[in-house]
């Protein structure tokens, strides 16, 4: 077949698109079959059906959270959501900070209050170890909860810092050593065993300063367990992953609590030493003086007030017995090491080895650097969507752009006649790429089609066909001054592009910077609104202006037929147009009419 | 149709000529008079401020089957829980109600549905529900001035640098101001209700708004230049040409902007309901109007008139006038004296009326000089002066 020289270089432009428009749906073909990705956009909770929260990280008492504490938040309540066991949740972050949880279904009021709770860090003295089950002692009614427990809101509430620790001790001493049941005891001796934390032992940097031990051993006191506690701590399933959320973690009282595996439960002490007297914490391979000894170690570094309590509680529980001779660390009410001390320590940092491996060391070292950051999380929106109304939303809102697509489709065709169907087949490739598109960013970065989104689409569909308008009136332009079509589509092209790429520019700052600053889920809007204006460039410049070029050859269009919508004659080009190789195109017509009428 | 086709060729060639940038003391009357309102609005009868800014809970009830008597049941259903705080309850579409509150406890939204799907006898599934601290909203419009000095600053450089005159960035921009004041100014007078969504519509606006501008600025420039070229057209005239050549191209994309936007706001009314995708609709369909009117009837006045105060225009409206009557005079058509210049003023309609009759006589802008003699060449201003 024969190609008019002319069309050569637009059908090659238009066989750019095709190759893009094939590798696009190429790609995701591949990804889909492959890789997890779908065919179909995935699509937002307001759309589905789902819960969606947003929270935002605090740092008690500070204003501002900087970028790596922002993370550190993000990393938090992915492990609480992790932990509270809900499938397919999400968790992103959004600008400013903010963390956003997106889960299936609707979560209960307790999961919720969960995911507000502030982190804490706190050091207590091991009083009583238990295996996490309940122990089948007969007086131990499984419907017994903490009865200390006041409703969980006041567990975020609980101030971290200020608190003077340990100073009801003196009362506690006279009190009776009794309470301590042979049944409870009996439970509690097969625990250390079952412990799946690492025998941690912490090496001794420097042991001295015996003058400060001085301090009275109370933290430590048998004392502390009254009837109540035994009574929870016997109560306690640490089997059940809920289990801990209804613990309060009051640093002036004993706490009853699990391990964070759930395998061994615990009596402690009050808090003696604070996350935020953690001053940093770090992992790595232990060094000696002979170098690296391939074990690894998470090393602590406290600040003077940590130095002091750490030194207190070290170089009291140090003699005692096991299991009163652990330390426990407690993040987010759970025990998430119970080191054993070698010395009182009173160095002001201290090294926990076990067995651990690289990563575990990491995880225990970066959860002790959350504890330095007391943060809360206040809940800015809870939104929870039915399935049913999400997918009334996207009926009404799919069913809103065919009628907006139509009506814009009715109206160009109105006004440029065949030229309209331009339009239409732009519209419809600016659709094909949009879709693609869409889908993959869904696969690629977790792009979920929101409601606004999609009225981003809706509202694009104007923005993109106003490429065409203008190109079409430039082209008109050009007609109406005299130029043959195939000069007119050429000139009006070069004019044209500019206005598009400016204006084109102005709306994608636009997006972009609603979509930087934007902080609610109307995000969804600013991306497609920035998607559809680079599809809208892509369009006009790889297929509609090459398809022009191309009808522009053709004689309907190069000579302007009446339903063109080119028709120099309506277009008002009352004039000579010399149309090459001695062609004449509206004199021509114009003579000929003439004649035929007279 | 044709009509309209006919329409564009007119103000294309000149032969109808809107007379816009000239009667820029109307349009700044008509455009005052709406900001004035806009700011009675604003500061009489405020904002309709959503629930989002000032905090509470919304439950949706869906597909009840039976919705007599909604209201009194949607706070009986609410009131038993006597939670001390206005209810409002409301009905969307056919089957939904919805149900507002104020100051809610969150713990409490369990026994509220339980309550909701008992009195309206519709699964629990079949009931939304959202909270909003009432810290949410501020952090929402915080954000959005943020968004707005960043978007201003950028988008005056931008522009700045494209059309390489501040003026143009500054008349873009006073076009954007009125669009914004008098979209808020509609929204507090007719009541409707303001909501985050609505404030990320505000600033899509003035996107569209500016866009709008930079088209018919586009078309100036080119046209300003030619005139500064050949000195047949004053700034002001140039620059009234543009925006009547551009006229067909503004109409028509504003009735394609405002097609799917209209769509949205008549089955989001109708269907859905006060949500995301009414808000947004309903505050760019608003915008959308505004912006195609400032577009054409402020920023181009506006910059006529900051240019016209330059040294050089004052100088080149001269030079348009002295070859203006020039050309009437060589023309034989004696247009009197009084007439207001802009009008009819385009040089290509000048030369036709005469040429008309003549079809030997092409319509381009260069060929009056082949009658009048030997053409000149285009003359251009030092690059200082361009």
């Amino acid at each position: 077949m024969a190609i008019n020289p002319h069309n050569r270089g637009p059908l090659r432009t238009l066989s750019v698109l095709a190759l893009l428009v094939l590798g696009l749906y190429g790609l995701l073909g591949a990804v889909s079959t492959w890789g997890e990705a779908q065919l179909t956009p995935k699509l937002g909770l307001d759309l589905e059906g789902g819960t969606q929260l947003i929270l935002k990280p605090k740092i008690i008492g500070n204003e501002k959270i900087s970028e790596g504490q922002a993370q550190k938040a993000v990393d938090i309540i992915r492990a609480r959501v992790d932990g509270s066991g809900v499938a397919e949740a999400e968790v992103t972050t959004q600008g400013g900070g903010n963390i956003v949880i997106s889960l299936p279904g609707t979560p209960d009021k307790a999961t919720v209050a969960s995911l507000q709770k502030s982190s804490q860090l706190r050091m207590r003295a091991t009083l009583v170890e238990g295996a996490g089950a309940p122990t089948p002692v007969p007086t131990a009614t499984p419907t017994a909860t903490p009865s200390a427990t006041p409703p969980a809101k006041g567990t975020s509430t609980a101030p971290v810092t200020g608190k003077p620790k340990a100073t009801s001790t003196g009362t506690v001493t006279t009190a009776p050593k009794s309470g301590f049941p042979p049944a409870l005891a009996a439970a509690t001796k097969p625990a250390p065993t079952a412990t799946a934390t690492p025998a941690a032992t912490a090496t001794p940097t420097t042991s001295k300063s015996p003058s400060t031990a001085v301090k009275p051993k109370n933290a430590s006191d048998l004392a502390w367990v009254t009837p109540e506690l035994e009574k929870a701590f016997t109560a306690l399933n640490c089997a059940n992953p809920k289990s801990t959320e209804d613990i309060v973690d009051d640093p002036n009282k004993p706490m009853v609590t699990c391990s964070t595996d759930g395998r061994a439960k615990y009596i402690l002490g009050p808090a003696e030493v604070f996350g935020t007297e953690i001053k940093d914490a770090s992992s790595g391979q232990k060094q000696t003086q002979s170098g690296s000894t391939g074990e690894y170690e998470v090393r602590l570094d406290f600040n003077s007030a940590g130095t002091k309590s750490f030194c207190d509680l070290t170089s009291r529980i140090v003699s005692l017995p096991a299991p009163r001779n652990q330390g426990a660390i407690v993040l987010d009410n759970r025990v998430i090491s119970n080191p054993v001390p070698q010395a009182a320590l009173c160095a002001g940092n201290a090294s926990i080895t076990g067995n651990f491996t690289s990563a575990s060391a990491k995880v225990l070292a970066d959860q002790l650097k959350f504890g330095a950051l007391p943060l809360s999380f206040g809940l800015l929106t809870q939104d929870n969507i039915s399935p049913t109304l999400g997918g009334d939303q996207l009926r009404y809102g799919l069913l809103a752009g065919l009628i907006g697509l139509l009506l814009v489709v009715g109206y160009s065709l109105f006004q440029y006649r065949a030229l309209g169907l331009v339009t239409v087949s732009s519209l419809l490739i600016a659709a094909t790429l949009t879709y693609g598109l869409v889908t993959l960013f869904g696969w690629s970065h977790g792009f979920r089609l929101t409601m606004a989104g999609v009225t981003g689409l809706i509202v694009s569909i104007g923005i993109t066909a106003d490429s065409f308008i203008i190109y079409f009136e430039r082209v008109r332009d050009e007609v109406r001054d005299g130029r043959a079509l195939k000069a007119a589509v050429e000139t009006g092209w070069v004019r044209a592009r500019r206005t598009i790429l400016i204006s084109d520019a102005v709306n994608f700052l636009a997006a972009i910077v609603l979509y930087a600053l934007a902080a609610s889920n109307v995000r969804g809007f600013a991306f497609t609104l920035m998607l559809t204006t680079i599809v809208d460039i892509i369009v006009v410049m790889l297929f509609t202006h090459p398809l022009l070029s191309i009808l522009a050859t053709t004689q309907f269009f190069g000579e302007g037929h009446k339903w063109s919508g080119l028709d120099p004659e309506r277009l008002g080009a009352r004039t000579v147009t010399y149309a090459g190789r001695g062609r004449v195109t509206i004199a021509a017509r114009r003579a000929a009419a003439q004649g035929n009428q007279s | 149709m044709n009509s309209f086709a006919t329409f564009g060729n007119d103000l294309y060639t000149g032969k109808r000529s809107f007379d816009i940038v000239g009667r820029q003391k109307l349009w700044y009357t008509v455009s005052a008079i709406l900001l004035v309102l806009a700011a009675v609005g604003l500061f009489g009868r405020h904002l309709n401020i959503g629930l989002e800014f000032r905090g509470g809970s919304e439950f949706r009830v869906s597909s009840i089957s039976n919705t007599d008597n909604f209201e009194a049941r949607g706070k009986s259903a609410i009131g038993s829980l006597d939670t001390g705080s206005d209810v409002i309850v409301t009905k969307i579409g056919d089957n939904t109600v919805r149900i507002q509150t104020e100051k809610f406890e969150n713990a409490l939204s369990d026994k509220v549905e339980t309550a909701l799907s008992k009195e309206f006898k519709v699964s629990a599934d079949k009931i939304s529900f959202s909270t909003v601290g009432a810290s949410w909203g501020q952090s929402v419009s915080q954000k959005a001035i943020t968004a707005l000095i960043w978007f201003l600053v950028l988008v005056s450089l931008v522009l700045a640098l494209y059309f390489r005159t501040w003026k143009m960035s500054m008349a873009a921009l006073v076009a954007l101001a009125h669009d914004l004041v008098i979209t808020v100014g509609i929204y507090a007078l007719a009541g409707f209700e303001v909501t985050p969504a609505s404030v990320i519509g505000f600033l899509t606006i003035l996107g569209y708004s500016l866009y709008d501008t930079v088209v018919v600025f586009d078309k100036v420039r080119e046209n300003t230049l030619a005139a500064e070229g050949n000195g047949r057209l004053s700034y002001s005239q140039a620059a009234n040409q543009a925006v009547n050549q551009t006229l067909v191209r503004s109409i028509n994309t504003s009735v394609v902007a405002l097609l799917p936007v209209a769509t949205i706001l008549v089955i989001g009314s109708r269907l859905l309901g006060p949500g995301t995708l009414l808000d947004l609709s309903l505050a760019l369909f608003v915008g959308i109007a505004v912006g195609t009117y400032s577009s054409i009837f402020i920023a181009t006045p506006v910059l006529a008139d900051l240019r016209e105060r330059e040294p050089a225009m004052q100088e080149l409206k001269k030079r348009a006038l002295r070859f203006q009557s020039a050309q009437a005079r060589r023309a034989g058509a004696v247009p009197s004296a009084d007439e207001n210049p802009t009008e009819d003023a385009s040089p290509q309609d000048v030369t036709r009326v005469p040429s008309a009759s003549s079809t030997s006589t092409t319509g381009r802008a260069m060929h009056p000089y082949v009658q009048t003699g030997p053409r000149n060449q285009p003359k251009r201003p030092p690059k200082s002066k361009r």
